[in-house]
């Protein structure tokens, strides 16, 4: 297992010297949504708090580095860290308002939708960020404002950001706090009576979540070099976050990374293709029969379902 | 005899429902005690309130002297309380060793030994050879055999126990009632509710009957058993004439 991981590592280490320009574009957002659900999937999977407002991290992250780029000069590269930092303080609020006060299931993803909108609206508002207009960010390609002349450090750095949450996702698994957060996630009250203080975890899960969350915000602003409100704190993000993990297998490993392999070039390709041909729309269908699918026949998503195909036959 | 739990004149109402009425004992070190009583007589809300799940309306439980009220369950957990509950409530997706390894990571917060732990446990309460398991695939009597090893593996200093035997055969209760019986020898002080009479009978020292909310009789199992109130509100006279006959 660890060999067959470190191989595909080394595969998609060299990949990009085979690939042109636009394949190279197609898995830099493959990882780079690998990289949110598995952020994501922190406190969403392995504890089962079901956010659905992950857009404000970004949307924080994003517009944090750009601005300080903008009007302090300060490198994205610190900006990366101070907009995940911001995130993890909102991320703070919305646990302790969630969890203080005891909001499970619905009710808790409805609190993270409210604070997206609520961070939608003001940014709207607000002229320092661009209001509706959108912040667009001059295009240098100087590494040091993190720009590239061509889009293959973007694949590496898409790539980095991917493997880093899962190891972070890894670590936490083979430690205290991430059987805990799977205890929380099975039934919070029995946890309680095992000595499990979950308020305290599942604010570590949601402020280590929107830290992560925030920082892959710079990647967002300096990628594609203009952020609108409502895109970047739309709940169409917030969805597209969620959704990959909880095809994979929301609370493995492996689910958000197989996720975005499965739905992203789904997306990506009928985008391209389908708009092109007036077939706006098309790659939703798309997206709603997988997840019908999904739904039927792997409820626990993907992952898990073809780890138990490949245990139930015979070796040898 | 040290007193372990105090309980004094502990209330609880939900709305205009006595659950729990100046609810008063003590169980010294080392003790068994039962409380029985019939369905609805606030047992299992006296369990809440002795654990932390619920808070009184009023009265006191203080806990090795020290007053009690208003902790969380993990902080009760933490000072040496563990419960169980009426209804198993094991983590389904998780593995049985995964389940007992979160009771004994409060103490061991090293993996490792939280589940070299947890394993030993398993081994006490004879479920060591399904331990790779998920829990949802065990029958009844082994999820009350998963619930008190999740319990004990917080290593408590009192076990509570809510009808741990409830719905398991003469066979498994007789074997629940010998498991009880090492954990109790072990030095562990054990408060249980039970409606299994020959188990409450042979297994406690003393015994607490609840009606309504309220304390009807209180002593050792013979005393209780031939209590005419006793009779009356829970045992029935059924009971009484199977008991002597």
């Amino acid at each position: 297992m660890k060999w067959a991981g470190l191989a595909v590592v080394v595969v998609l280490l060299a990949l990009p010297a085979v690939l042109g320009s636009y394949a190279i574009s197609v898995f830099i957002l493959i990882f780079f949504y690998a990289f949110l659900g598995q952020t994501w999937n922190i406190v969403g999977g392995y504890a089962g708090q079901l956010s659905i407002g992950h857009a404000a991290f970004v949307g924080i992250g994003a517009y944090t580095a750009a601005i300080l780029a903008r009007d302090a000069g300060i490198t994205p590269w610190l900006g990366m860290f101070v907009g995940g930092a911001l995130a993890a303080l909102l991320g703070a609020v919305i646990g302790y308002l969630g969890f203080r006060f005891g909001l499970r299931g619905f009710y808790f993803a409805l609190l993270t939708v409210a604070f997206a909108e609520i961070a939608r609206i003001v940014t709207l508002n607000t002229e320092t960020t661009g209001g509706a207009l959108g912040l667009y960010i001059t295009f240098t390609g100087n590494p040091r404002e993190f720009q590239f002349p061509n889009n293959r450090p973007h694949y590496y750095i898409a790539l980095a950001l991917m493997l880093l949450a899962t190891g972070v996702a890894a670590w936490i698994e083979r430690r205290r706090f991430g059987i805990y957060l799977a205890a929380i996630r099975e039934d919070e009250e029995a946890s309680e009576a095992l000595g499990v203080n979950t308020f305290k975890y599942k604010m570590m899960a949601i402020v280590v979540s929107a830290f992560l969350t925030g920082m892959g915000g710079t990647f967002y602003a300096f990628y594609y070099l203009s952020l609108q409100p409502n895109t970047v704190f739309g709940i169409p993000l917030s969805v597209e976050i969620v959704i990959r993990p909880i095809v994979g297998g929301a609370g493995t490993l492996l689910g958000p990374i197989l996720g975005s392999f499965l739905l992203t070039p789904l997306a990506e390709l009928s985008r391209s293709y389908f708009a092109t041909g007036g077939w706006t729309g098309v790659h939703l269908i798309a997206y709603g029969m997988l997840l019908i699918a999904v739904v039927l026949f792997a409820p626990q998503g993907v992952y898990p379902y073809l780890r138990r195909l490949l245990a139930w036959r015979p070796r040898g | 005899m040290a007193t372990l739990l105090e309980v004094k004149g502990l209330s609880k109402h939900f709305g205009g429902l006595h659950a729990v009425k100046e609810l008063t004992f003590a169980v010294g070190e080392g003790e068994i005690v039962a409380i029985i009583g019939p369905n609805g007589a606030g047992k299992t809300t006296a369990f809440a309130l002795i654990s932390g799940f619920l808070t009184p309306n009023a009265g006191q439980v203080s806990f090795r002297g020290h007053p009690i009220v208003g902790r969380t369950p993990h902080e009760l957990c933490a000072l040496g309380i563990a419960r169980t509950f009426q209804i198993a409530r094991p983590f389904p997706r998780l593995t049985i060793l995964r389940n007992v390894t979160v009771g004994a990571l409060g103490r061991h917060p090293d993996l490792p030994t939280a589940e070299a732990r947890a394993r030993a446990v398993l081994e006490e309460v004879g479920l060591a050879a399904k331990s790779a398991q998920p829990a949802s695939g065990l029958t009844l009597a082994e999820r009350k055999r998963l619930e008190l090893a999740r319990a004990l593996a917080t290593e408590p200093i009192l076990l509570l126990l809510d009808e741990v035997m409830a719905g398991l055969n003469a066979t498994e209760t007789e074997r629940f009632v010998q498991l009880i019986r090492a954990i109790n020898r072990r030095g562990i002080t054990i408060l249980l509710i039970e409606h299994v009479m020959r188990a409450v009978m042979s297994l406690s020292n003393r015994i607490i009957v609840l009606n309504y909310g309220e304390q009807i009789a209180e002593g050792p199992p013979a005393a209780v058993a031939n209590d005419p109130g006793v009779i009356d509100a829970y045992l029935g006279e059924e009971y009484v004439s199977a008991a002597q006959s």
